[in-house]
């Protein structure tokens, strides 16, 4: 693994759902049950490494209303973010058709933004993000990762730079303090994939 | 009874408040998840005031009857009213009914309602509305935000019901119609203490609702809250379909093109808790 990159952990929201709230509940719906997968996403994190990624599967999730979108999305980006030390990044995996409506709109709605496994082994970015982000993003995505000396081929003009500046500080890209190299989500994951 | 009669029904409940009730229903002849639910609205309401549960007179209609049976009506009924006659004789047949009458008291039971819809729902809005099959995710998410809104904000028990009809001569196709009614405090009660001195003299039951159907105001602080009601609110209209919520003395309605409610009507008699109503259409054929 590189050294320069954060550790990675695969966390199934199947699993944690069956795991964390008592009843044999097979949808992600309600907002305490969305607490409840939430907290235990949290204590999982609290485990890891000094910076970790976390892949969030939600492949073998039937339903996820709203509430719970909201209580284990866009609460648990919202609370890294809000932290100062940021070290805990996000992909989300399986936002397949059925929860893309709902995980877009919690995100939208409180004007943040998140990786997502949206079709197999096909990332975008859901949420709210401006164009520039979205250009430099998607070239990013192409690369898969980039040398601090070449980044102008992913933002080759002022607001590109701007742009990738806002990625890296909404944790929507990694950019390592010790070399500048700048990394895809989506590749730190891959082989939890 | 249905969406068109419920509230001149429960207006004129509420006006007797305070006296003995009882409830003649025996001249019913057609009764829809609105209607059931409002007769269980009206008793408890009636019921609250006096201390003491009123009385109802079942159908005579045998066809009504068998209806209200297989929507489970009789047993929330005998914990709301004095049934004059014993409705136990009925034999159940086999249900048809999307989803019967369901008390919702905790978020448990709303795991239970969309765990138990998901099949029926499935069968009816392919066949019954034309919708295509993965439609049966957002009816499911869309049920489980709107009860989810009497534990949330109702801070007392509700009811939910569900049924697909053949609307022939009203709209010329299938329509299914979702109640949900509860008698907690409503929209006005659950905003207040938030939102009434923004508003100053102008709040009142209309702009409570307004707030919370219209702009997604809510109770509490967190700007992730309030989603609900906006989000169901988008995906009845992406279907067509018609909502519409009564609270106190207002309701507020988001109407398609074929309906002919309005959209804002005040001054009802001051009914308690929140009531709503979701009508899906068929889809019109090419």
């Amino acid at each position: 693994m590189r050294t320069d990159a954060p550790d990675p952990i695969a966390i199934d929201i199947g699993e944690v759902l069956q795991r964390s709230v008592t009843s044999l509940y097979s949808s992600l719906i309600t907002r305490p049950t969305g607490r409840a997968v939430r907290m235990a996403i949290e204590t999982q994190l609290r485990g890891a490494g000094t910076l970790s990624i976390s892949l969030i599967d939600f492949s073998e999730v039937g339903i996820i209303d709203y509430s719970c979108a909201d209580e284990v999305v866009a609460k648990l980006l919202k609370q890294y973010l809000a932290d100062e030390r940021r070290d805990a990044l996000f992909v989300f995996r399986g936002v397949r058709e059925p929860h893309r409506l709902q995980v877009e709109g919690v995100l939208q709605r409180q004007n943040l933004a998140a990786v997502a496994e949206t079709a197999p082994s096909q990332f975008t970015l859901v949420g709210t993000f401006s164009d520039q982000e979205r250009q430099v993003w998607d070239r990013l995505e192409v690369k898969k990762t980039i040398c601090a000396d070449a980044v102008d081929q992913i933002a080759p003009d002022r607001s590109g730079v701007m742009a990738l500046e806002s990625l890296v500080e909404r944790g929507l890209v990694f950019r390592s303090s010790e070399s500048g190299r700048v990394h895809a989500l989506s590749q730190l994951v891959a082989h939890l994939m | 009874m249905d969406q068109s009669s419920i509230d001149e029904f429960l207006d004129e409940v509420v006006q007797y408040q305070g006296e003995r009730l009882l409830f003649d229903a025996r001249h019913l002849r057609w009764v829809d998840p609105n209607g059931m639910l409002g007769l269980l609205l009206a008793g408890s309401v009636a019921g609250e005031t006096l201390g003491v549960r009123p009385q109802i007179e079942l159908p005579d209609n045998p066809d009504v009857q068998g209806y209200l049976d297989r929507m489970g009506f009789y047993s929330h009924a005998q914990k709301v009213f004095e049934c004059g006659a014993d409705p136990s004789g009925i034999v159940p047949r086999a249900s048809d009914v999307l989803l019967e009458i369901t008390a919702i008291n905790t978020n448990h039971d709303v795991h239970e309602i969309v765990d138990r819809v998901q099949g029926r729902a499935g069968a009816m809005l392919t066949s019954k509305l034309g919708y295509p099959s993965a439609s049966v995710i957002p009816f499911s998410v869309m049920l489980s935000e709107v009860c989810q809104n009497i534990i949330e904000h109702a801070e007392g028990p509700g009811w939910v019901a569900a049924q697909a009809y053949n609307w022939a001569k009203r709209l010329g196709r299938f329509v299914i119609v979702i109640s949900v009614m509860d008698c907690g405090r409503g929209f006005k009660g659950s905003l207040s203490d938030e939102h009434s001195a923004r508003y100053g003299d102008r709040w009142s039951d209309s702009t409570a609702l307004e707030a919370a159907f219209l702009h997604g105001l809510t109770r509490f602080a967190d700007p992730g809250r309030g989603q609900g009601l906006q989000q169901i609110r988008k995906q009845v209209s992406k279907w067509s379909g018609l909502i519409s919520a009564r609270s106190g003395t207002a309701r507020i309605s988001q109407v398609p093109e074929w309906g002919d409610s309005l959209p804002m009507v005040d001054g009802m008699a001051p009914l308690p808790g929140a009531q709503i109503s979701i009508i899906l259409p068929a889809v019109v054929g090419p």
